[in-house]
């Protein structure tokens, strides 16, 4: 064997890295990756979000039912959650719904659970003192939710939702195990061509993994510094 | 303006209010005192039902609080509240604290909220500081955002529970100055508070609680030179004399 590392092999296949088959076949590698990425990021961010408030309502049927759905989907590995989509939403729908959608539903869901326990700490992390305060003067509940506490609340939960959507941003490499190609897929695809440079492609995708964790740390902390109120003391 | 009629609540065992009777009449201003434990804060929080009451009668602008079937939002836009630990929303400056309220209760347009709260501000003599974060401003200065804040709605009660106890003693004078300000335009208030000084010089009324019952009802006069009931004279004792320690 050789000595030292050859990345000719991902020099050579660095469109089909980027795209996949696109334009003559589906959109496939990093792009997908990011594109899963986006839209789960986006649903989960929504779907916890209102979870999380379920979680805290008044009404106990609601915070049962949304305590049940969290504690389920918690207690399951997402390959599971992801073979669960694959095989029950398109009897659901009652038709195919392709499997880069159900991945972007499952993954939304999964995430969604966990996002909804930082919101719900996040909710609970404001003192009672405005809530009164909000009270006191004549809001309504949900007035008190979207004016005072959250817009306080949804500021402390950044760095925890940072944690989640880069454990997602990782997590969309489970997609491959339904056949979509995104990177890891892609990877694993160039692989079985050649057999030669698994080093080369592994070390090469986890580096692009790492570069899109950071690029969205960095833009989260740029977020933070710029949604501070408290400027100066 | 406000009745209770034979109220009592409870958390869990502890009796906090226990048989309250007391008339606070429009335009008057009521001070309530006694040690701490003593449901005052509790008393002063059923008014606008941050704290329900568990048994009796209690009118407030002539809506029964014991009635669930009414809006209690209408209610509570009538009645501000200035808290011991001034509670302003620090996501908001002092201005936007002002106007939340006044914006998405009454339905005021933002440029009329804003002049609003702008003649608050200078009234309580804050007019330079409509546009900082509460964080940036001293305890006395974000309880006099804080009254503002309440005075916004143009309520009919204002209540203040305690609305000195956590400030330094510099700064107790100028929420003082602006609560007696108030009391001399003939809103109907009712303060929890230690200032004797205070209750003396701008009460009508001094009630005196302790373990959740009314002891002593008196004006000031009555009150601090002859109390009648031994533990309102311990109490009077105790917070009178310059040197005192919190037991």
């Amino acid at each position: 064997m050789e000595s030292g590392l050859d990345f000719t092999i991902v020099k050579d296949n660095l469109l089909y890295f980027m795209i996949g088959a696109y334009p003559e076949g589906k959109l496939g590698g990093i792009a997908l990756t990011i594109y899963l990425a986006v839209a789960a990021c986006f649903f989960s961010f929504w779907g916890g979000l209102i979870l999380g408030l379920m979680n805290v309502a008044r009404n106990k049927a609601i915070r049962y039912a949304s305590g049940a759905f969290v504690n389920f989907v918690r207690g399951m590995p997402l390959l599971m959650v992801i073979f669960w989509c694959y095989f029950l939403v398109p009897g659901l729908f009652g038709q195919p719904v392709g499997e880069t959608k159900t991945v972007i539903i499952a993954l939304s869901l999964f995430t969604s659970a966990y996002m909804s326990q930082i919101v719900k700490a996040g909710i609970e992390s404001i003192p009672k003192g405005q809530t009164e305060a909000a009270r006191s003067s004549g809001l309504k509940l949900w007035q008190v939710m979207v004016f005072v506490i959250l817009p306080q609340g949804l500021r402390n939960m950044i760095p925890s939702f940072v944690n989640q959507f880069v454990s997602l941003i990782k997590d969309t490499s489970l997609a491959f195990i339904v056949g979509v190609s995104e990177l890891t897929h892609v990877a694993t695809q160039i692989n079985n061509r050649s057999f030669v440079y698994p080093t080369e492609i592994f070390i090469f995708i986890a580096v692009i993994y790492f570069i899109l964790c950071y690029i969205f740390t960095e833009f989260s902390r740029w977020l933070e510094r710029r949604l501070a109120w408290r400027k100066s003391i | 303006m406000i009745r209770f009629e034979g109220v009592h609540k409870w958390f869990k065992k502890l009796h906090v209010l226990n048989d309250i009777h007391l008339h606070v009449k429009q335009n008057e201003t009521v001070v309530v005192c006694g040690p701490s434990g003593s449901g005052k804060s509790t008393l002063i929080r059923t008014i606008n039902r941050l704290e329900p009451i568990d048994q009796g009668k209690l009118v407030v602008d002539g809506f029964d609080l014991t009635d669930r079937s009414f809006d209690i939002n209408k209610l509570r836009a009538e009645i501000g509240f200035v808290f011991q630990q001034f509670n302003l929303y620090p996501h908001l400056t002092a201005l936007k604290n002002i106007t939340l309220a006044p914006i998405k209760v009454r339905g005021m347009a933002r440029k009329e909220a804003e002049d609003l709260a702008t003649a608050l501000l200078e009234r309580v003599g804050l007019a330079e500081k409509r546009n900082v974060y509460p964080a940036q401003l001293s305890g006395g200065q974000q309880q006099r955002v804080a009254i503002a804040r309440g005075l916004a709605m143009k309520p009919k009660i204002m209540l203040f529970d305690e609305p000195t106890s956590a400030l330094d003693p510099e700064m107790i004078g100028e929420v003082l100055a602006v609560m007696r300000h108030l009391a001399h335009t003939g809103m109907t208030l009712v303060v929890v508070t230690h200032e004797m000084g205070f209750a003396r010089e701008v009460a009508d009324r001094v009630v005196f609680m302790d373990h959740g019952a009314i002891l002593e009802e008196a004006t000031p006069d009555e009150f601090f030179l002859n109390p009648q009931h031994d533990r309102a004279k311990q109490f009077l004792k105790q917070i009178l004399t310059p040197m005192h320690c919190e037991m």
